[in-house]
């Protein structure tokens, strides 16, 4: 596969671990948050830890759009599916997220039309197609998935489609940004930027954690040599005592960001005052909503919303691995209450979720190698 | 944030607004390209593919560029290695 | 060495589609469900088939049902994946299917040329498997109870001589073979289910494995450990399964696994490990290491076998594990699949 077979060449990752073992500082122990849920998925598919000198520790940041969404909005979305005419369509990531009465599945399980669409378009298509249904579509993402929303509602604007709304749970990665490094217990060292999210806001919006708060952060694409290289250039950053952003991610991330989806961004959402996240609570200007010019085509001004707030249970503590404060297996749920066959948590089921990525693809290898070394 | 992949534009609707056919390996899919319309795409070039939506360009250069970069290091150390050996700074 | 199994009883208040799957909830389902009810203690709840003893006669049986949507996709349809499924899990038991019962479940309404088609395929797919197929029922339900059509297959045939499988006789250092590429079937029902809108010159691998079986067999018997057909849930899960079942790890070379590019296309759009998706026409094999490079020649000297190849390789550690080596130093565990593989964004 052409731009991604050369990304995973073993000649060439072995080129860029060799270079972080050269520049890598045996005496410092470095810590560097991946931000984004698609690198810790990355991270863990690829074993990249593996490839990694002791000193250098990775953590999972709560750029997982699932993940921090609270369960409420969940419900909320699908108490409006509670009408037969009404069909529920999501992304897969969605689909077993568990709400306080089941999962987008399990209700599909009990009768309720939910279908699974790879595109907001084919949401839209969906409706255009059963004139005598409603599509209801529940529209999650960062600002990597936002403007293909917009888009979408700028075309069920102009071709009059009645029969769609969609329910708006797109957030902000900035304000994540800014809570991790505004948190107490915070000790990160330097950032692996988002990758995706910047091919449509760019570079510029992270100039202030390096400007302000003296943190490198190189914005890296997801193949293996990518998030290697990104490391060696914060390596690199860091042993020349320097702070600045940097785009790993050239031949894809425009340092000015994608102009088009910006402005369809404008077009159609505006910021909300604030938004709830999960394990994070309340933070102002970190969530979009749809314009009162789309209004038509907003489910949350189509349908009653119940909006009711669930806490997660107290001994959950997915806030804090969310922060990165807490590692998957020190909560206490984790493998235990806690599976990707019973999440407590999205962050279990999500395939984003730093939990389901440890649980998936690590924990049993330690496990197994903690053995070993007791028998020992 | 999230699943996207290069695939290549293997067709265009000049009479349809902003849809294409991709390519990624043998798998085809019909896309918006509405988020390119500043530098719209043609057939033949390699795009970023998102929910069913075109997010970006791929620049060949910098991937091919970007893959030189990483190659050269062994070898820039390895020379630079070399010519400490020459003892140069020995004196 | 086998670890005893852990008692799970099975407490999902409802049925799911993750139940039928071949996942973990399929396993919780027939463990801590069907077994304990149903099983007599001599049963292994998982394998392919019983090999029972018939008054001093040894015949393996089994079952299976399918209810695959659409019933038509490229490179087959029920009819043929019903005689091939059976017909395959007798094979990886070790045996020779010899006869198979059919029973139809039709939906109201269903159009008589549809359902001929079916028997049509069905009867040209036991002819090259070499069965006879000896009986069946048929059951009509009202319409919209049925999704046009389910079928059940059950099949019996006697032992492959020569042949005797055993998760416990497992040891460190026997060898993995998989008889070709995987994902073909899953991906190929995916894509012409429509609802993803991708297109791809893909086929089913449905086929009957018997003369695969046979082939290794024939050269390599006393030394085949164990065999499964890597249906739903893909290799991933069988492996799994057989690492829980011998307590042992199994190792993988992920460059080693055959995958056609547009498999690997489909699964990258979408976001799924192919190791995950189900195959109707290729089977794992463990063998004895001194076996292992005649039975991969046999395999490869035989039609159908050309791309069977040499995955991995079981190992002590770690325990009850599947790990899959990437090739640049790296690992990561495989898991067995959770519920049905679903498409991803993120």
């Amino acid at each position: 596969m052409r731009f991604v077979d050369e990304f995973r060449a073993a000649d060439v990752i072995g080129k860029a671990t060799e270079e972080i073992r050269r520049l890598a500082d045996p005496q410092r122990h470095y810590r560097f948050m991946e931000v984004c849920g698609g690198h810790t998925h990355a991270i863990y598919r690829f074993g990249l830890k593996d490839l990694l000198p002791p000193n250098i520790e990775l953590v999972h940041g709560p750029g997982c759009p699932v993940c921090v969404l609270p369960m409420g909005r969940i419900d909320d979305g699908l108490s409006m599916a509670e009408d037969p005419n009404v069909i529920f369509t999501a992304f897969g990531d969605m689909m077993r997220v568990p709400g306080a009465h089941g999962s987008p599945l399990e209700h599909k399980a009990r009768g309720m039309d939910v279908r699974i669409v790879y595109s907001p378009a084919d949401a839209l298509k969906l409706a255009q197609k059963n004139p005598s249904k409603h599509v209801m579509f529940f529209a999650i993402g960062f600002e990597t998935t936002a403007p293909s929303t917009a888009l979408t509602l700028m075309r069920a604007k102009k071709e009059g489609v009645a029969n769609f709304s969609i329910f708006c749970n797109h957030v902000t990665i900035i304000p994540a940004i800014r809570a991790i490094l505004d948190s107490p217990d915070m000790r990160i060292d330097a950032f692996i930027g988002p990758g995706h999210v910047s091919t449509v806001i760019g570079c510029r919006p992270y100039a202030w954690i390096a400007a302000n708060e003296g943190k490198p952060i190189v914005v890296s694409g997801f193949e293996p040599v990518d998030v290697l290289q990104s490391i060696v250039m914060l390596l690199a950053q860091l042993g020349n005592a320097e702070a600045k952003v940097e785009n790993q991610y050239k031949r894809v991330v425009p340092w000015e960001g994608n102009r088009a989806a910006l402005k369809a961004i404008g077009e159609v959402f505006e910021l909300r005052p604030y938004f709830e996240w999960r394990g994070m609570g309340f933070i102002s200007q970190s969530a979009l909503r749809i314009r009162d010019s789309y209004g038509q085509w907003d489910a949350e001004q189509r349908f009653h919303v119940p909006g009711v707030r669930i806490t997660d249970p107290k001994s959950a503590q997915c806030g804090e691995v969310l922060k990165g404060v807490l590692k998957p297996a020190q909560c206490k749920l984790f493998g235990k209450e806690c599976t990707p066959e019973r999440p407590v948590g999205a962050l279990m089921v999500s395939s984003e979720g730093s939990c389901a990525a440890y649980y998936n693809y690590e924990h049993r290898k330690a496990a197994a190698f903690t053995t070993i070394g007791a028998k020992a | 944030m999230c699943l996207a992949i290069p695939a290549k534009i293997i067709e265009l609707y000049p009479g349809e607004e902003n849809r294409a056919l991709v390519e990624v390996a043998g798998v085809r899919r019909h896309i918006d390209t509405g988020l390119l319309e500043d530098d719209p795409p043609k057939t033949g070039e390699w795009v970023l593919i998102h929910v069913g939506f075109a997010l970006s360009k791929i620049s060949e250069e910098e991937a091919l560029d970007q893959i030189r970069v990483l190659t050269m290091l062994g070898e820039q150390q390895a020379a630079v290695e070399e010519v400490q050996g020459y003892g140069l700074n020995d004196s | 060495m086998a670890t005893a199994l852990p008692k799970i009883r099975f407490r999902d208040p409802q049925i799911e589609m993750a139940h039928g799957a071949g996942g973990k909830a399929s396993r919780r389902l027939v463990e801590g469900l069907f077994a304990p009810l149903l099983f007599g203690p001599s049963i292994e709840p998982l394998a392919d088939a019983a090999h029972l003893d018939i008054n001093g006669t040894r015949l393996a049986i089994t079952a299976d049902s399918f209810v695959v949507k659409p019933l038509r996709f490229p490179g087959g349809s029920i009819g043929e994946l019903a005689v091939n499924g059976t017909v395959n899990d007798l094979a990886v038991s070790g045996a020779r299917a010899q006869a198979l019962v059919v029973t139809y479940v039709l939906e109201a309404g269903l159009p008589t040329e549809i359902l001929e088609a079916e028997v049509r395929a069905m009867a040209a797919a036991a002819l090259r498997a070499g069965v006879v197929i000896a009986g069946g029922d048929t059951k009509v339900v009202e319409n919209g109870k049925a999704d046009r059509m389910y079928i059940t297959t059950a099949g019996i045939g006697p032992p492959i001589p020569g042949i005797s499988l055993s998760p416990a006789s497992v040891r460190p250092g026997d060898q993995v073979l998989l008889s070709g590429p995987i994902g073909d079937h899953g991906i190929t029902i995916l894509l012409a289910r429509g609802d993803l809108e991708l297109e791809a010159e893909l086929c089913s691998d449905t086929r009957s494995v018997l003369p695969l079986v046979e082939a290794l067999a024939r050269v390599a018997a006393p030394g085949i450990r164990w065999m499964r057909d890597p249906t739903r849930g893909g290799v991933a899960t069988s492996l799994n399964e057989l690492a829980r079942d011998c307590g042992l790890g199994v190792l993988l070379s992920e460059n080693a696994i055959p995958i056609r590019d547009m498999v690997r296309g489909a699964c990258e759009l979408l976001g799924l490990d192919p190791l995950h998706i189900a195959n109707e026409g290729q089977f794992l094999a463990v063998v004895a290491p001194e076996y292992a490079d005649a039975a991969l020649q046999a395999l490869r000297a035989t039609p159908g076998g050309q791309e069977a190849v040499l995955i991995g390789s079981i190992e002590e550690q770690p325990a009850a594990t599947v790990l899959g080596a990437n090739g640049y130093g790296g690992t990561r565990v495989i898991d067995m699949l959770v519920g049905d593989p679903l498409p991803r964004i993120c």
